[in-house]
């Protein structure tokens, strides 16, 4: 049986962030620190679990979780995540970067189902509880493809607007960032309509309410709004940094199946894209750029490509360039062990074969220690 | 009303006519190519191709082989300018094969009188001299069919064997030995043990073992290493990608599994042709083969109980005519 071991929070410390959870298992290996504060995570944690406080979940995620992983949170009751050396790395860089300098890239790249999305939302959930300002784009993708509504953009007609999506995208804007809603204010005048008009010094949390309310302009409010986080960061006035995470940013520069009037639309006459663009150069200061590549959710590319160069293609590489790549393997030996450890520990494996060594061998070899594998095989036995 | 014609009869004259044309094509052949004309034989013609030998002749021969291999074997008028037959059973039917069963009969007695000479003399010993045909077989139906170019029914062919057998089980039958051989085709020898793949060495001192198996249109290689690290590679692609059904994966697991070295082998295997399930099967007959010399017998014997060794026979039925696949008939309407 398990001893769990529950220390309560160190007197000086606010309660809300800081308590240390251990759980000791049955061969007395720590396998599971539950660490909420993530600035204490160094290479001695590799392999082990942290959990997300739920209320984090909540206002951090609201979509940017995987499918099947979401499922898993609900199952668990709990959000855990494996401290893995990719997001260390970057968490690492972004502690030491001097952010007078031009925004970093780091990009996650690699193979089918090996943990791309985790690691960028482990990063982002770093910069959260760093208290940054997290722009968090779920999927690159959901704005090139499967459009039920494209209108013609009311500031440069040869562009398309897409209001649901745009508006979907404020609306988990204002729920993550709503401490800084009201205290950033608009440097520039932004006029919507021939009547509508957001002044400027307005809060930036108006200019958002804007853009829910009123549906036809909701992607230029979304332009609006990268526009003044990314003149204002990095400004000696501004007292937050900017986190911009993408996943799927390849398909920033690919082909879309939106097509208007029988034409395909190509991913630049999206307003969205476009000003999605803008915010992915580096000519801005005060914050990091993370993004992922994925393949799957990616149109017309073979489902073999992996690599940046593949994916992003040559436009995409070209503005892309310089990043950090930062690959993301399929688990090591010891992150299989953790990851075993964990299901049992949560008696997700039931089937009897698989607590002998036997059994794990069998799981090794038939998911290749592919972390979605490995869940989508445990997932029924 | 014309009753179907047997299969074409042609004249001796047709014939002798095509083997002169196949004697001149020859030689014409032979010139072109600046061969020895006189020497040509029919294994120097083979190695030219089809399309070759239409460009040289200008005309279209599918094959150019000696007629007698062509023409099926036809027998020649059994009777004589006055209508006498030849042989002395034409008027049984089949002559060929009541002459080879009253020419059989003659052998038994001609042993039976030999027997009779040797008790007489006081050499006769019971269990001397019987023939040793070595792995052999008797003639199908077919085959003697074809030898005696008459039709023959079961009854008769049976009635053949029994007296053959017969003859073979009286001492002293080895002074027909030549006669009985010509009525037996050889068999290869089949060994029961199992085809073992041989082990070797590479550079680094790594024992490795090769194997091939198939399955339906599928082919596939398998080298087996010895390294203790469970990495596979399939076509140079990770097997994950590969297969990423978790079925195939399985079949690659099952020997594997079965004889518990999950984690020993190296595998780099190339497959090709068929689909994702024979392509599995294939490299799991291959995996199987490969595993059998780092393997006991035991083991070996348990893999072939366990079915991994046998290669799977079946293949895609062919569909027929009438009908709209292999077994599944067309909608039948009543009316």
């Amino acid at each position: 049986s398990q001893n769990r071991v529950k220390l309560f929070p160190l007197a000086h410390v606010d309660t809300t962030h800081f308590y240390v959870q251990v759980m000791l298992h049955k061969c007395n290996l720590m396998i599971l620190t539950c660490i909420s504060f993530q600035a204490c995570h160094s290479e001695k944690h590799l392999g082990q679990y942290y959990t997300l406080p739920s209320a984090h979940i909540r206002t951090l995620f609201p979509s940017g979780l995987p499918w099947r992983y979401q499922q898993q949170v609900k199952t668990f009751n709990e959000a855990c995540i494996m401290v893995r050396q990719p997001s260390l790395e970057v968490i690492s860089y972004l502690k030491k970067t001097d952010y007078s300098k031009p925004a970093l890239r780091y990009l996650f790249y690699g193979q089918k189902g090996t943990g791309k999305t985790i690691s960028l939302c482990h990063t982002v959930h770093f910069c959260y509880t760093q208290g940054w300002l997290v722009l968090h784009i779920p999927d690159a993708h959901q704005w090139v493809k499967n459009c039920k509504e494209l209108l013609p953009s009311s500031y440069n007609a040869s562009r398309f607007d897409q209001p649901l999506q745009a508006t979907t995208w404020l609306r988990n804007f204002r729920l993550t960032n709503e401490r800084f809603l009201s205290k950033i204010k608009t440097k520039h005048r932004y006029m919507w309509t021939k009547r509508e008009f957001t002044e400027e010094g307005s809060l930036l949390g108006e200019l958002v309410d804007q853009g829910i309310s009123r549906v036809k302009s909701s992607s230029d409010v979304v332009g609006a709004v990268m526009k003044e986080l990314r003149l204002q960061s990095g400004q000696p006035g501004s007292d937050f940094r900017l986190a911009v995470a993408v996943d799927g940013v390849n398909g920033l520069w690919g082909r879309s199946t939106i097509k208007k009037e029988d034409k395909s639309v190509d991913p630049e006459e999206l307003t969205l894209i476009y000003n999605l663009r803008k915010l992915m150069r580096n000519d801005w200061t005060g914050g990091a750029i993370i993004a992922t590549l994925s393949q799957t959710g990616s149109l017309y590319t073979p489902k073999s490509a992996y690599l940046p160069q593949e994916l992003l293609g040559e436009r995409g590489f070209d503005s892309m360039d310089p990043f950090i790549p930062v690959s993301v393997p399929n688990y090591s030996e010891k992150e299989f062990e953790s990851c075993y450890l964990y299901y049992m520990d949560r008696h997700w494996l039931q089937h009897p074969q698989s607590r002998t060594e036997e059994g794990k061998k069998e799981l090794v070899f038939l998911s290749n220690r592919n972390p979605s594998m490995l869940d989508r095989i445990c997932g029924f036995l | 009303n014309l009753a179907a014609a047997g299969p074409e009869k042609f004249t001796l004259e047709y014939i002798q006519k095509q083997v002169e044309e196949y004697e001149i094509g020859k030689r014409h052949l032979a010139n072109m190519m600046g061969e020895d004309s006189e020497n040509f034989t029919q294994e120097d013609i083979d190695l030219f191709d089809f399309i070759y030998l239409f460009f040289l002749l200008k005309q279209i021969c599918f094959y150019f082989q000696h007629p007698d291999e062509i023409f099926p074997k036809q027998r020649a008028v059994q009777w004589g300018a006055d209508g006498r037959p030849f042989h002395f059973l034409f008027y049984t039917g089949k002559q060929s094969y009541y002459s080879l069963m009253h020419d059989l009969y003659g052998k038994i007695l001609k042993i039976e009188k030999h027997q009779d000479r040797l008790r007489a003399k006081g050499l006769f010993s019971q269990d001397a001299q019987l023939i040793s045909l070595g792995p052999s077989r008797w003639l199908t139906k077919e085959e003697l069919e074809l030898l005696l170019v008459e039709t023959i029914s079961t009854h008769d062919y049976d009635r053949f064997i029994k007296l053959m057998e017969r003859m073979l089980a009286m001492p002293y039958s080895s002074t027909e030995e030549e006669f009985v051989q010509r009525y037996r085709r050889q068999l290869e020898a089949q060994s029961m043990k199992q085809m073992m793949p041989p082990l070797e060495k590479d550079e680094n001192g790594v024992a490795f073992s090769t194997a091939e198996g198939r399955r339906k249109t599928s082919d596939s290689s398998v080298i087996l290493r010895d390294c203790g690290s469970g990495h596979i590679t399939i076509n140079g692609q990770d097997y994950l990608q590969y297969f990423p059904v978790l079925q195939d994966r399985e079949q690659l697991m099952f020997p594997l599994q079965f004889m518990g070295v999950l984690g020993r082998f190296n595998l780099e295997c190339t497959v090709s042709g068929g689909g994702r399930s024979s392509q599995a099967g294939a490299l799991r007959l291959a995996i199987s083969r490969a595993l059998l010399s780092f393997l006991s017998e035991g083991d070996g014997e348990a893999m072939r109980q366990a079915g991994l060794l046998t290669p799977d026979p079946r293949v895609r039925e062919r569909k027929k005519p009438g009908q709209e696949g292999a077994r599944r008939k067309f909608t039948w309407k009543k009316r």
